[in-house]
């Protein structure tokens, strides 16, 4: 049957606004979950109309390719732990990179057999800037993905002349570029000379950051493929793709601008932070100090009779808690206090966990009452008056040396007054540094008592010793 | 690609950028983590671009390879990025029920 050419682009119109529709519900708590489920709608009425479309002459390979991808990435996306959320996000991203990356090539060789099609500047233009920006997308979040499930060292990798080599990638990108547009149209050696010149860049690019910052990146990343799907709107002459594309690379610029926002960092800092020679010796002279100061080490028991006797707890949850999977035993924790009449709450810091937003989620998982977190700015000036801040597997964002030592790398970090409470207890895996590599002059406060062990266990300690108090 | 329709293309994209930014500007950092995800799964939608390369009739292995990849790589964006913020927000929706 042959529809009218109208239809299909009526729907793409109704799939474009159900898109819209589903990022604004998706920007509010209350209605986030409806909202994806239209975007979802909508992305699935653009590609239901797609398959209709007369020039698919080959349904085989598409098939294949849909069941296959569908049930892997079906199977990942529920099978994912919460905590290792920004890593799944971050291979979906450079899934999704990738295929935008593959859609260039394939367009730019096919344009090679169809004599004439290739001359136009435009298409060519819109073709290598998806090939390209699609490449860096791939290969810098299959790294951030490595970071953060550990296969590469989460620390900042540097190496001599790096800023040398990134600028000659640079310029066999932006070279070849320029030749295939004004010089020679038709030549496969330089489209893939681009390919291979931005795949290694996007590797080189984010190696030298640090795995705490990975977050931003891949936000960064995300918008990048939301881009490189824009551009083969514009190489397929597709308006859905074009306004979704656009709609992710916009919001997703947005987004990494307000996540460096919370870490006080601007996106250059984050980016190229690494070359910088500020962060070393400072942190070491930071390091230094404080590691003559001995921790004051102290027991379960000893931790559980001061949580039982006190009035006000802040709990704060950092990533240990996660790692640990101990968020149902805090949970606990607080119950077993709050039927002792102890006002139990939570201080959320914005990047708490490895994303903004992640720590609520995890807690949100184990059922912890929305009521009881606390934004930082609302709970900061309630430090005080705390009892006990029990901090749990929580570092950098809890470290005083952001607010008072201008030397270290953390300096002017929004953070966690902890160091306000009347008592602190942490409990920590190791006496190692936090994910930003510097010494926690929280630690060696007097008023501070180091619970060393892990998160589960530790907790489950203190519920016992809470239940015999 | 003439003229007209590029240019018919760039307004759509100007578009657009302002309605991302506009569309995501009030929200709280509770949500950044699901709405990184949830836009990830948007540009899934570039499964579009990836049957229209891999569906072209009469083209060769490479081709071929490339379609089938850029399908493969797609799909799993898509499904993937919904399901994943949806198995997120799922919890949201619990917290009022369980504070009450």
């Amino acid at each position: 049957m042959q529809i009218p050419s109208y239809i299909p682009q009526i729907i793409y119109i109704i799939a474009a606004i159900l898109i819209i529709v589903g990022l604004k519900r998706l920007s509010s708590p209350a209605t986030a979950r409806v909202g994806n489920q239209i975007a979802a709608v909508g992305v699935a009425l653009a590609l239901a109309i797609t398959i209709l479309n007369s020039e698919i002459q080959d349904y085989l390979w598409i098939g294949v390719g849909v069941v296959i991808g569908g049930i892997a990435g079906y199977i990942m996306a529920r099978r994912v732990q919460m905590t290792a959320m920004p890593q799944m996000v971050a291979l979906f991203n450079g899934m999704g990179g990738g295929a935008a990356a593959l859609v260039s090539a394939s367009e730019y060789l096919h344009s090679q057999t169809v004599p004439g099609t290739s001359e136009n500047f435009a298409v060519l233009l819109t073709t290598l800037l998806g090939l390209i920006i699609g490449s860096l997308s791939i290969a810098g979040s299959v790294v951030a993905f490595g970071k953060l499930q550990g296969l590469i060292s989460g620390r900042p990798i540097t190496y001599g002349g790096q800023q040398v080599v990134n600028g000659i990638l640079a310029v066999v990108i932006v070279g070849f570029s320029l030749y295939l547009l004004f010089l020679q149209t038709n030549s496969v050696p330089a489209f893939v000379a681009i390919a291979a010149a931005a795949l290694i860049l996007g590797v080189a690019v984010v190696l030298p950051i640090g795995g705490a910052d990975m977050p931003v990146v891949i936000s960064l990343l995300n918008s990048f493929t939301g881009l490189a799907v824009a551009m083969t709107g514009f190489v397929l002459n597709n308006p859905v793709l074009i306004i979704s594309g656009t709609l992710v690379g916009a919001s997703g610029t947005l987004l990494t601008q307000l996540m460096s926002k919370a870490m006080n960092r601007s996106l250059a800092n984050v980016l190229f932070g690494a070359f910088g020679s500020a962060g070393g010796p400072a942190a070491a002279g930071v390091a230094g100090g404080a590691a003559a100061v001995p921790l004051r080490e102290t027991s379960a028991e000893d931790a559980g009779t001061l949580l039982a006797y006190s009035r006000s707890v802040i709990v704060v949850p950092g990533y240990g808690l996660a790692v640990a999977q101990a968020q149902q035993t805090v949970r606990e924790l607080a119950e077993v206090l709050e039927k002792r009449g102890v006002d139990v709450r939570y201080a959320i810091h914005p990047v708490a966990g490895r994303m903004p937003g992640h720590m609520n989620v995890l807690l949100a998982e184990a059922n912890v009452p929305y009521t009881q977190l606390k934004e930082m700015d609302e709970i900061n000036s309630e430090f005080p008056q705390a009892d006990v801040a029990l901090v749990i597997g929580a570092n950098d964002v809890t470290n005083p040396a952001a607010r008072t030592n201008p030397q270290s790398p953390i300096f002017g970090m929004p953070i966690l007054n902890v160091d306000q409470a009347q008592n602190i207890i942490v409990i920590k895996r190791g006496r190692g540094t936090g994910f930003a590599g510097i010494e926690n002059d929280l630690f060696a406060n007097p008023k501070t008592m180091m619970l060393f062990g892990d998160a589960k266990d530790a907790l489950s300690r203190l519920v016992s010793a809470v239940k015999a108090a | 690609m003439t003229i007209d329709v590029l240019l018919v293309s760039l307004t759509i994209f100007m578009l657009a950028v302002f309605v991302g930014t506009e569309v995501i500007s009030k929200v709280p950092a509770t949500l950044h983590t699901p709405l990184m995800s949830g836009t990830n799964a948007i540009h899934g939608i570039v499964l579009m671009a990836a049957m229209l390369v891999a569906g072209l009739a009469g083209k060769g292995i490479l081709l071929t390879v490339l379609g089938f990849l850029a399908v493969v790589l797609a799909t799993g964006n898509v499904v993937g990025g919904f399901v994943v913020t949806d198995r997120m927000l799922e919890m949201f929706k619990k917290k009022p029920q369980a504070g009450k």
